[in-house]
């Protein structure tokens, strides 16, 4: 058979190929964790602290050791013996793994019980018997910085007080004289409450150490298996070459299965003094309550304008509420991710950020929950505050937006507080959105409504993201620098396989990955199987969140296929009897310049290279690149979401949800738009209903899908999705990452909308999520 | 307790504990995982398959009450035909990404085609209300499960 020449049976970029791992998921044949089973599996289950705040006195595992099928309890003094009761956590903090002197929150791990089946391990979790004496809980970080609260981290060394971390970004001094010049300064007060990513799949591990031969194969949710592997080594002290990281099809992750949580340390260990296989996956209950919140932000933010709508400056004050640990997941020079986002789209000359983070007795995270470290909330902030600016100075929102954007020739653009934009076209973006949802007329239809004592409401977001994670001189994780890389072998029949160091969670990169390699070579999408998540089998590289894996492992991607090209170019110069210079590529066929006749497909290069190759060149065609981004990404969109208030209710509907995304070259826009349809309802879903509080004991609500509310298809707004394409100037492919974006940008759009139905009436800010009875005590209070 | 249950067209005959839910015998005892666990409240619907014809959430039945019952699961939606309709339109519309969720709402979806042939978008949103998915944002899904219908329609039209 031939081989296919059209860009389209090639698959190239810009196609929507069909995904290839949908094959076995469609057949109930995907392999999550939970689906594998080994022989002698052990399981396990744990025991979790009711009280968010207590000291133990004493545990006694007498009972449950004694029921039949109990193997082992496994408790933090046996943690201990081995070193191992506490870990530190990806900010430079400590974690307990099992409790040994204290609980610091509701839910935190205490013991653990391994048996030979699950419901016999939960069964033992009754009988053991927790001596515990009640401390007073601290529930919110505002408590925790009082005079004289509680010390929640007793434990560790020079610590006197509740605070996790302080932090500051940008320039005081200009921005006091930027203020000193404003006109007005626009206040916004708010809380972006706490999160929880809840992938569908809960997280887990199987660990399976051989005590023999001290080899570790670990089954894990695991969203960056390279980088655990070296934690792990580091950590538990195992050999790292005997460690092997399994990351199977993954259900979801959102930043959830980012950090290591003890669970997996205490599973591992048991296996390892057991000798047999551990298997331990969450309930959803241990998922919600124990492992990898997110947001919890406290801000104030502050923007100095001109009576014309400029802005002069902005500053920011946030407290965060960390928890009992400080374990955000983030690049380690980072204290508050990559907040510096929050001078988002606009051109001002000064910022300044103070932040301060504060231990409470609740459980620690801190994970970039589908966002690229702490910019949902900068990206929130600012798109919440420019609104609120437009209708201080009194000109349409809009408008305010576009007298303030970046333009496209400032670009690249470096931002008050530091960060180089690369490309972007924002006015464009805007008006595109605006014609779309037909913005003027809109207008009109809602100052008609009100005169009927209608409530409809047009919010905007136009948000940029910063992404990609991140260039070796700023970026590392533990010390490990943020690269990336992928390894390609053409195989003798030009079929190829492409191994990756990031690891998809139901991104598709199976497919688009396959699509890079594609477009370079010419070799069909569906003759490249794409392997990663194993790191016996794969080239070494940080994982995959913060929307890093295009804008990193996908340039690693193109540049190792260039790689390949480039040797292509030489077999084919040689079995052409052409000078190199004058070889093209294009779709697969290499031909001499000028004389199309004269040609080679890559699949007779790949054969050549096993078979036949120029004097002195090496056998083969395959090599690896580890890419080392010069710069981060930055995508921007634009959205706009109508709303109607019911006033007598406060509930709302969403009437239109337009969203214009610009992520660069869209790999695959199937997949691209199937990224942004999940993360606006993730953005729906913080603005409308989701969040996780505790009651003044620290007891959380929210533990289970009955309290924490996710939407279903019966809530989630319809989406009319729009593009436009400004490539990333230095991404080898122009690609900038989208998985978060909708995510990112969605939130205030859809606030803002609700407000705007409000804003005649006074109204300000509700704190999301935005649930009609605050909507309704809001109408209330106003009028 | 002995119980026998009827999977995707097998007997399965087993002695289970009184106490074991439908989902763990499906998984463990008779070995087929496509039907996935997402949570502990009757919520997701991640479990979801087929008694005698009818979608439950196996997390909230026991295997017990499935003796003498017809269970289909993911794997069975596949005949000597080939792939069900609802299956190829979950790719074709690309109505899932992480799939974790996709046996649940594929099965949903085709007990709602056999009893809508004609379903409306407000019929597939509230068929599928008792199913999360984390990843997709519904809309691909519902046109999936739309899709699959006219093909449904189409074909026994032509036949
Ligand atoms: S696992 Fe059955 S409904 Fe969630
Ligand atoms: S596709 Fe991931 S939960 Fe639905």
């Amino acid at each position: 058979m031939a081989a296919p020449t059209t860009p389209a049976e090639i698959g190239g970029i810009g196609h929507s190929v069909q995904r290839k791992e949908d094959a076995r998921l469609i057949e109930g044949q995907g392999n999550f964790l939970d689906d594998i089973d080994l022989p002698n599996t052990l399981h396990m289950a744990i025991l979790r602290s009711p009280l968010a705040h207590a000291r133990i006195n004493g545990i006694d595992s007498s009972a449950a050791t004694a029921l039949d099928g109990v193997v082992a309890v496994v408790t933090g003094d046996l943690m201990d013996q081995h070193g191992l009761a506490w870990m530190p956590t990806l900010s430079g903090d400590t974690q307990a793994v099992l409790a040994t002197d204290k609980v610091r929150y509701q839910g935190q791990e205490v013991a653990a019980v391994i048996a030979t089946d699950p419901y016999i391990a939960t069964d033992a979790l009754e009988l053991i018997e927790v001596d515990y004496e009640d401390l007073p809980p601290i529930t919110t970080p505002q408590q925790s910085l009082e005079e004289g609260a509680a010390l929640i981290r007793d434990e560790k060394e020079g610590q006197t007080d509740n605070l996790a971390y302080t932090w500051e970004t940008g320039d005081k001094v200009a921005t006091e004289e930027a203020f000193a010049q404003a006109d007005q300064v626009v206040t916004l007060e708010t809380h972006y409450p706490r999160s929880h990513p809840a992938p569908l799949e809960t997280c887990g591990i199987l660990a399976d150490v051989n005590s023999v031969t001290g080899q570790a194969t670990i089954y894990m949710t695991s969203q960056a298996p390279h980088a655990h592997r070296t934690l792990f080594a580091m950590v538990a002290g195992l050999p790292e070459q005997n460690i092997r990281i399994v990351s199977p099809d993954i259900g979801g992750g959102f930043g959830n299965k980012v950090p290591i949580y003890p669970g997996y340390v205490v599973a591992t260990a048991a296996s390892l003094l057991i000798g047999q296989p551990v298997k331990w996956v969450e309930s959803r209950t241990e998922n919600l309550i124990s492992t990898g919140f997110a947001r919890d932000y406290y801000m104030k933010g502050e923007l100095a304008v001109t009576d014309e709508g400029r802005i002069l400056g902005l500053r920011v004050n946030m407290l965060s509420d960390q928890g009992a640990f400080y374990s955000d997941a983030q690049p380690t020079q980072f204290r508050a991710g990559l907040f510096h986002v929050v001078t988002g789209s606009y051109d001002f000359p000064a910022a300044h950020i103070d932040c301060r983070g504060a231990f409470t007795n609740k459980a620690p995270g801190g994970v970039a929950y589908r966002c690229s470290f702490r910019i949902t909330e900068a990206s929130y902030l600012i798109e919440r505050l420019v609104q609120n600016a437009a209708y201080e100075v009194g000109i349409d929102p809009a408008e305010m937006r576009l007298r303030n954007f970046i333009q496209p020739e400032q670009f690249p653009y470096e931002t008050a507080t530091g960060f180089v934009y690369d490309s972007g076209d924002y006015p464009t973006a805007l008006r595109t959105a605006l014609d779309e949802v037909g913005y003027e007329d809109l207008r009109r239809e809602q100052a008609e409504a009100r005169a009927e004592g209608r409530l409809i409401g047009i919010g905007i977001a136009h948000f940029t993201e910063a992404v990609g994670a991140g260039p070796s001189h700023t970026y590392d994780i533990a010390g490990l620098k943020m690269i990336d890389s992928a390894e390609l072998r053409v195989h003798p029949t030009g079929k190829a396989i492409l191994k990756l160091g990031v690891k998809t969670q139901g991104q598709g990169h199976e497919t688009t990955f396959a699509q890079i390699v594609a477009e370079v070579l010419g070799i069909p999408a569906n003759d490249i199987k794409v392997e990663h998540g194993d790191t016996d089998h794969t080239p070494y590289g940080l994982g995959t969140y913060a929307s890093r894996s295009t804008p990193v492992g996908g340039a690693a991607t193109a540049v190792v296929a260039r790689k390949l090209a480039d040797k292509a170019k030489k077999i084919a110069a040689h079995l052409l009897e052409a000078a190199e210079e004058d070889i093209e590529l294009a779709s697969g066929v290499l031909s001499v310049a000028g004389s199309p006749d004269r040609s080679v497909t890559i699949q007779d290069i790949a054969l050549a290279a096993y078979t036949n190759l120029p004097e002195g060149m090496e056998y083969g065609l395959e090599d690896v690149t580890y890419y080392d981004p010069p710069n981060l990404t930055y995508p921007y969109g634009s959205y706009i979401v109508v709303v109607e208030v019911d006033p007598d209710t406060g509930v709302w509907q969403v009437q239109r949800m337009v969203a214009l995304d610009d992520c660069g070259v869209r790999i695959n826009p199937m997949i691209v738009e199937g990224q942004i349809c999940g993360g606006l309802t993730e953005g729906f879903a913080m603005s409308a209903m989701q969040w996780i509080t505790f009651d003044d004991d620290g007891n959380c609500i929210g533990a289970n899908f009955m309290d924490y509310l996710v939407p279903t298809a019966w809530e989630t707004p319809r989406f009319e999705l729009l593009a436009t394409e400004v490539p990333s100037p230095h991404h080898p492919i122009g690609a900038k990452g989208v998985g978060e974006s909708a995510t990112v940008g969605s939130p205030a759009a859809f606030v803002n909308a609700v407000i705007d139905a409000l804003a005649h009436l006074g109204v300000r800010n509700i704190d999301m999520p935005v649930l009609p009875d605050r909507v309704w005590a809001a109408i209330d209070e106003a009028s | 307790m002995e119980i026998t249950v009827t999977i995707n067209g097998s007997d399965h005959a087993s002695d289970v504990e009184p106490r074991t839910l439908l989902v763990d015998h499906i998984r463990r005892t008779v070995g087929l995982t496509g039907t996935h666990v997402g949570c502990d409240t009757t919520s997701c619907g991640a479990c979801t398959v087929l008694m005698d014809g009818k979608p439950v959430k196996a997390c909230t039945v026991l295997a017990a009450q499935a003796d003498g019952a017809e269970v289909t699961t993911v794997e069975g939606l596949k005949t000597a035909d080939g792939l069900h309709p609802i299956q190829s339109a979950f790719t074709d519309d690309h109505g899932l990404q992480c799939g974790f969720c996709t046996p649940g709402m594929m099965l949903v979806g085709a007990s709602l085609i056999s009893e809508n042939p004609d379903p409306s978008e407000d019929d597939v949103r509230w068929a599928i209300s008792g199913n999360l998915c984390r990843c997709t944002g519904y809309m691909n899904i519902v046109k999936a499960i739309q899709t699959a219908a006219a093909r449904v329609a189409e074909s026994s039209n032509g036949s």
